[in-house]
C-alpha cells in the first residue's frame, strides 16, 4: 500500500495548483518582456511614469495585440499536434508535416488568384476548408498503409504529401508572379500583427474550448478503433470531429501569421513524455508549453538581429528541430 | 442472453464463420474452444458489434447488437480484444476509469471510483495503478486491459484470450475473479481461450468450433472427449482428470500417435526420444 501511496506524487505534481500557478507565472513573465521588447523605446518605467501618445499608440496597436496573437497561436499549434498526434496514433505527426499547413495555403492562393478583394475572413473559411480537404487525403492515404507498416510511414506519407501540394502551390504562384506573396504568408511572421488585423485569432480559443470539451472522448479514441467502439463511443464521428478541429486551427493561424513549424511536433512529445496522453490531464499544459515555446521564438525572432526582425518560423524552425533531433537521440521516441 | 442466428463472416471467398446459431443463458462462464482460424475470435467480435456479419442477427440481452445505439450496448456489453495496441501514454488508473465511460461520459461520480478501485484490486494493480501502459510487461498491461473491462461492469463480459501473456499466478487469478463475476455478480462471462483444460476447470459450457461452424456445445464432460478433441483440434490427446475436471493432455502425442511417428523418427531425434521415454514409463 505504500506504494500506492508515494507513487503518485510524482506525476500529480503537474496537477498541484502551485506548478499550474508556477507556469503561468513563468508564461505570464515572458509576456510583459514581450511587450517592451521592439524598436520604439517602451519600458516597464515608462508604463508608471505615464506614457507619450506614441508609446500608448505602440502599445496598444502592435505590442499587445503581437504578444496576445504569439499567446494564442502558439498554445492552439501546440494543442493541434497533440490532438493529431493522439487520433492518428502517431507521434511524429503534426499539421505542418502531413499538408494540413499546405493545404491551407492552397486555399489562400486560390482567393488571392481569383477573388484578391476578398475580406481575410473569406479566406480564412476558404483556407479552413482546404485545409480540411488536405487532412481528409492524408488519412485517406494513411489508411491504405498496410497495418503492420513501420512508425515513420505515416510521417513520411505526410511530408510527400505536403511536398507535392507546395510543389503545385510555388508553381501555380510563380506562374503567376505570387511568389513572393506565397512565401510571404507561409512564413511565420508576427510583424505584421496589429490591432484589427489579428482579431480573428481570437477563433483559436474557441476551437481550443471545444477540444476541452470533448477531451474524454479524444483519449478514448486514441485507445483505437475496437476499444473505443466497445467502450460506447462514435469512433469515426470523433475522430472526424477531432481533426477537423486541427485543420481549422492550422488554417486560422497560416492565414494570420503564417506557418511556425515544429511547435506542435516537439511539445506534444515533450508532455507526453512528462504526463502521458491523458487529454484531459495534459492540454492546458500543452497550450502553456506552446505558447511559451513561441513566445521565446518571437523574442529571439525580435533581438537576434536587432533592429531587424527575423520570420518566427525560422527561429521555431531551427530551435525546434535541435529540440526534435535531442528527443530522437535521446530514444525516448516510439521506434515501432 | 446471448442469440446468434445464422451468422456469416466472409473475407473474399473465404468463410470465417459460417451460419453459426448460439443461444448462451444469462450467467456462469462460456469457453469456446478451436483450432487457430476456426473463426472464434471473429464470432466473439461480432457478438460486440466490433465487426460486421454478412448473414444473420446478433442480439445481447435483448438488443440487437446491429442496430442498437453504441453508447447502450456498452453499459450492456464489454469486449476485450486479443491484441490491444495502444500507443497512447496512459495509467493503469486513467485507462480503468475509461471503463466508466459509457455511462458517466467522463465526469466521475463516487460510486465510478468505487468500482475503478475495485477493478484495479481484482487484477491486482494496485501498486501500479499510476504507472503509464508503455512502462508496463505484456502481462500487467493485459490486466490492466481487463480491469478496465471490469470497471464497465455490463451484465455481458466478453473476452479474447484473456490469459494472453499472464504467468500462471495470475492466469489463476484471473479466473477466479472471473467465476466471481459470474457466480456472486451474475454476470454473464465469455472467452475465447486456446488451452482447453482451463476451459474444462473454469468454464461451465464450452463451445467447440471448427472451420466456422459450432461442433458442440456443452459441459466440460461432454466436450473434452478424446473422439471430440480429435474432431476439433485434428490431434490424438488422452483423456485424464483432475479434481472432477477432464484434463486433455496434449504436450506430447498420444500414445497411438506417437507409435506411427516412432516409425518415421530417426533414434536420437527429439520425438524418438520421448517415445522412449513414454514407453519407458508404462513400462
Amino acid at each position: 500500500m505504500t506504494t500506492a501511496a508515494t507513487a503518485p506524487t510524482k506525476r500529480r505534481a503537474a496537477d498541484q495548483p502551485a506548478s499550474w500557478v508556477g507556469g503561468l507565472v513563468a508564461l505570464l513573465v515572458l509576456a510583459v518582456v514581450s511587450l517592451f521588447v521592439g524598436v520604439q523605446d517602451l519600458s516597464v518605467r515608462d508604463l508608471f511614469s505615464g506614457l507619450s501618445e506614441g508609446q500608448q499608440l505602440v502599445l496598444m496597436v502592435s505590442r499587445i495585440p503581437r504578444t496576445v496573437a504569439v499567446l494564442l497561436a502558439g498554445a492552439s499549434l501546440a494543442m493541434a499536434g497533440l490532438l493529431m498526434q493522439l487520433l492518428v496514433r502517431n507521434r511524429y505527426v503534426e499539421p505542418s508535416t502531413v499538408g494540413t499547413t499546405e493545404s491551407a495555403s492552397v486555399g489562400v492562393l486560390v482567393m488571392t488568384l481569383f477573388f484578391p478583394g476578398s475580406p481575410v475572413p473569406v479566406k480564412m473559411l476558404v483556407a479552413v476548408v482546404t485545409a480540411l480537404l488536405g487532412t481528409w487525403l492524408f488519412i485517406r492515404i494513411i489508411r491504405s498503409l498496410p497495418p503492420k507498416a513501420p512508425v515513420v510511414a505515416v510521417p513520411l506519407v505526410g511530408i510527400m504529401l505536403s511536398g507535392v501540394i507546395a510543389a503545385g502551390t510555388t508553381y501555380v504562384a510563380y506562374a503567376n508572379d505570387l511568389l513572393q506573396a506565397l512565401n510571404t504568408w507561409m512564413a511565420g511572421d508576427f510583424a505584421g500583427v496589429l490591432a484589427g488585423r489579428y482579431e480573428l485569432l481570437w477563433l483559436l480559443a474557441v476551437v481550443g474550448a471545444v477540444v476541452w470539451v470533448f477531451a474524454d472522448r479524444f483519449t478514448v479514441a486514441s485507445l483505437g478503433k475496437d476499444m473505443a467502439t466497445g467502450l460506447g463511443l462514435n469512433y469515426k464521428q470523433t475522430v472526424n470531429l477531432g481533426l477537423a478541429l486541427v485543420a481549422v486551427a492550422s488554417g486560422i493561424t497560416l492565414v494570420v501569421v503564417g506557418a511556425i513549424p515544429f511547435v506542435g511536433l516537439i511539445v506534444p512529445n515533450l508532455i507526453s513524455m512528462w504526463l502521458g496522453d491523458n487529454l484531459r490531464r495534459n492540454i492546458g499544459w500543452s497550450a502553456l508549453f506552446g505558447a511559451g515555446f513561441v513566445l521565446v521564438c518571437d523574442l529571439l525572432a525580435r533581438t537576434i538581429n536587432f533592429p531587424y526582425e527575423v520570420p518566427v518560423g525560422t527561429i521555431s524552425g531551427v530551435l525546434g528541430g535541435v529540440v526534435f533531433l535531442f528527443l530522437l537521440l535521446s530514444g525516448r521516441m516510439p521506434t515501432r | 442472453m446471448i442469440k446468434v442466428s445464422g451468422v456469416t463472416k466472409r473475407y473474399g471467398k473465404s468463410v470465417v464463420v459460417d451460419g453459426v446459431s448460439l443461444e448462451l443463458a444469462s450467467g456462469g462462464i462460456t469457453a469456446i474452444v478451436g483450432a487457430n482460424g476456426a473463426g472464434k475470435s471473429t464470432l466473439l467480435s461480432m457478438i460486440a458489434r466490433l465487426l460486421g456479419s454478412d448473414a444473420g442477427t446478433i442480439s445481447v440481452g435483448g438488443l440487437d447488437v446491429t442496430n442498437t445505439d453504441s453508447r447502450e450496448l456498452a453499459r450492456e456489453l464489454a469486449i476485450l480484444r486479443q491484441s490491444n495496441d495502444v500507443p497512447s501514454r496512459i495509467t493503469v488508473h486513467d485507462l480503468v476509469s475509461f471503463g466508466r465511460f459509457p455511462h458517466n461520459g467522463g465526469r466521475m461520480s463516487a460510486h465510478d471510483r468505487e468500482v475503478i478501485d475495485q477493478a484495479i484490486e481484482w487484477m491486482d494493480l494496485t501498486a501500479l495503478r499510476d504507472r503509464f501502459l508503455d512502462e508496463m510487461s505484456g502481462g500487467q498491461r493485459q490486466r490492466a486491459f481487463v480491469a478496465m473491462v471490469l470497471a464497465q461492469d455490463t451484465r455481458y463480459l466478453l473476452l479474447d484470450e484473456p490469459l494472453n501473456n499472464l504467468d500462471v499466478a495470475h492466469s489463476q487469478g484471473m479466473l477466479m475473479t472471473l467465476r466471481r463475476a459470474a457466480d456472486e455478480l451474475g454476470k454473464t462471462v465469455v472467452i475465447v481461450v486456446h488451452d482447453i483444460n482451463y476451459a474444462s476447470c473454469w468454464a461451465d459450457q464450452i463451445v467447440a468450433m471448427k472451420d466456422g461452424r459450432v461442433v458442440e456445445v456443452g459441459t466440460p464432460h461432454q466436450i473434452v472427449r478424446a473422439e471430440l478433441l480429435r474432431d476439433v483440434f485434428d490431434v490424438d490427446m488422452e483423456i485424464g482428470e483432475c479434481a472432477g475436471c477432464p484434463i486433455a493432455y496434449f504436450y506430447m502425442p498420444a500414445m497411438g500417435a506417437a507409435n506411427e511417428m516412432r516409425a518415421v523418427a530417426t533414434a536420437g531425434s527429439k520425438v524418438g526420444a520421448f517415445t522412449a521415454a513414454q514407453q519407458r514409463r508404462s513400462a
